[in-house]
């Protein structure tokens, strides 16, 4: 230990010393909205009491439920470092991916109140029917359509054209952002914001010729036009894409007939 | 149990301009419902049209007038803010920016506009003469 730190320590406040340099555990109460769908007709919240760090993660809380509480209790995570995407649920009535919150971060004198994504089929406790969610990303072509011969070498692009869609290239399908839209809510047939954003990373590529087919699905009834700019979709997404300019960006692509 | 269930969405000020632009719009084509109908009325019978718009010089009409002011007057403003947003390149980054100038904007305007519309009934309620 540095001398002269624990000495300013020491003259401010001697009995914290030992505080500082461990750090202190709290308990908090995790409020995790229940659904079994073998027993339970509607959804209840249910609390548990968890000992937690200011550094651990909501993630931490729900393993500890689980592991040590109630190992009936049901979610979705893999990597739990926010590249899966697959955590993304309700926490205090806000999209958030359950490995990327701290709760340093929450309000932690209250309990914190975890629900699944709005919007998608509810199986059980925080899990959900993803496939309505693929198949929207599905419609929208998300793969690369070259023209022409294939060439010998890598297709070449410029760094301006690669920084084009550079932004809708960090999606990872967490549907946070597509389950915090008040329209999808109510019209499941919108393709919704994540589909919108796999669309413009390949509309905007320069290596690429499909916009056509993708624009032409877009420009459907349930397509673009659906957005209402509630910008939920920007808030709520853990990668901070900034979605509803992506979907002003195939708007105006829409209106102008060009990219 | 846990004291409040969140099941309503902790938008943001995008979300909730969204709603009042919902509220204030069906609002508006309520209004635009009686007005067709009234104003209609005259073609069928003046004597009926006077009676009708005579029903409407009341206090609570007069508010209601007010309250339809404001209504315009916002669905207005974030319509125009709606069209930045989708249609200005810049307008996406500036959206809350925009919002706060329309919510002066619709202070600005409104504050006169209470007291002139509702002078007459002011004066009326609690007026000496």
């Amino acid at each position: 230990m540095r001398k002269s730190k624990t000495a300013v320590v020491n003259t401010q406040s001697p009995a914290t010393d030992s505080d500082l340099s461990i750090p202190q555990s709290f308990t908090v109460t995790v409020s995790v909205r229940r659904f079994n769908p073998d027993v339970d007709q509607e959804t209840y919240l249910q609390d548990f009491e968890v000992e937690m760090y200011a550094t651990d993660r909501v993630l931490d809380a729900l393993h500890k439920i689980k592991w040590e509480q109630d190992g009936s209790l049901s979610f979705r995570r893999s990597c739990g470092h926010g590249i899966c995407g697959s955590d993304a649920m309700r926490i205090n009535g806000l999209n958030r991916l359950a490995c990327k919150t701290l709760m340093k971060d929450l309000d932690v004198t209250k309990p914190i109140i975890i629900e699944a994504i709005k919007g998608l089929p509810l199986e059980k406790d925080l899990i959900v029917d993803m496939e309505p969610f693929f198949a929207a990303y599905r419609e929208v072509l998300p793969f690369l359509m070259p023209s022409g011969a294939e060439p010998e070498r890598e297709r070449i692009q410029s760094q301006e054209d690669r920084a084009r869609f550079d932004d809708s290239t960090k999606c990872i399908l967490c549907a946070a952002c597509t389950t915090s839209c008040p329209v999808f809510w109510t019209d499941n047939q919108y393709f919704g914001p994540q589909a919108i954003v796999g669309a413009h990373r390949f509309i905007f590529d320069s290596r690429d010729s499909g916009a056509a087919s993708r624009l032409e699905v877009l420009n459907s009834k349930e397509g673009v036009w659906r957005c209402r700019t509630t910008f939920n979709c920007t808030d709520a997404c853990p990668r901070g894409i900034q979605i509803t300019q992506a979907i002003a960006e195939v708007k105006q692509a829409l209106i102008r007939g060009k990219i | 149990m846990a004291p409040i269930p969140a099941t309503l969405y902790r938008g943001r000020e995008g979300m909730w301009s969204w709603v009042a632009h919902r509220i204030t719009g069906v609002a508006v084509f309520f209004f635009l419902f009686v007005h067709v109908l009234d104003t209609a009325l005259v073609r069928v019978s003046p004597e009926d049209y006077n009676a009708v718009i005579e029903s409407y010089k009341t206090p609570i009409v007069n508010f209601l007038e007010v309250g339809l002011t404001g209504a315009v007057l916002y669905h207005a403003l974030n319509g125009i803010r709606l069209i930045l947003v989708d249609f200005w390149s810049k307008g996406p980054k500036y959206h809350r920016v925009m919002l706060w100038v329309i919510s002066v904007i619709w202070i600005v305007i409104m504050i006169p506009g209470f007291y002139f519309m509702t002078k007459h009934t002011f004066e009326q309620m609690f007026g000496g003469n």
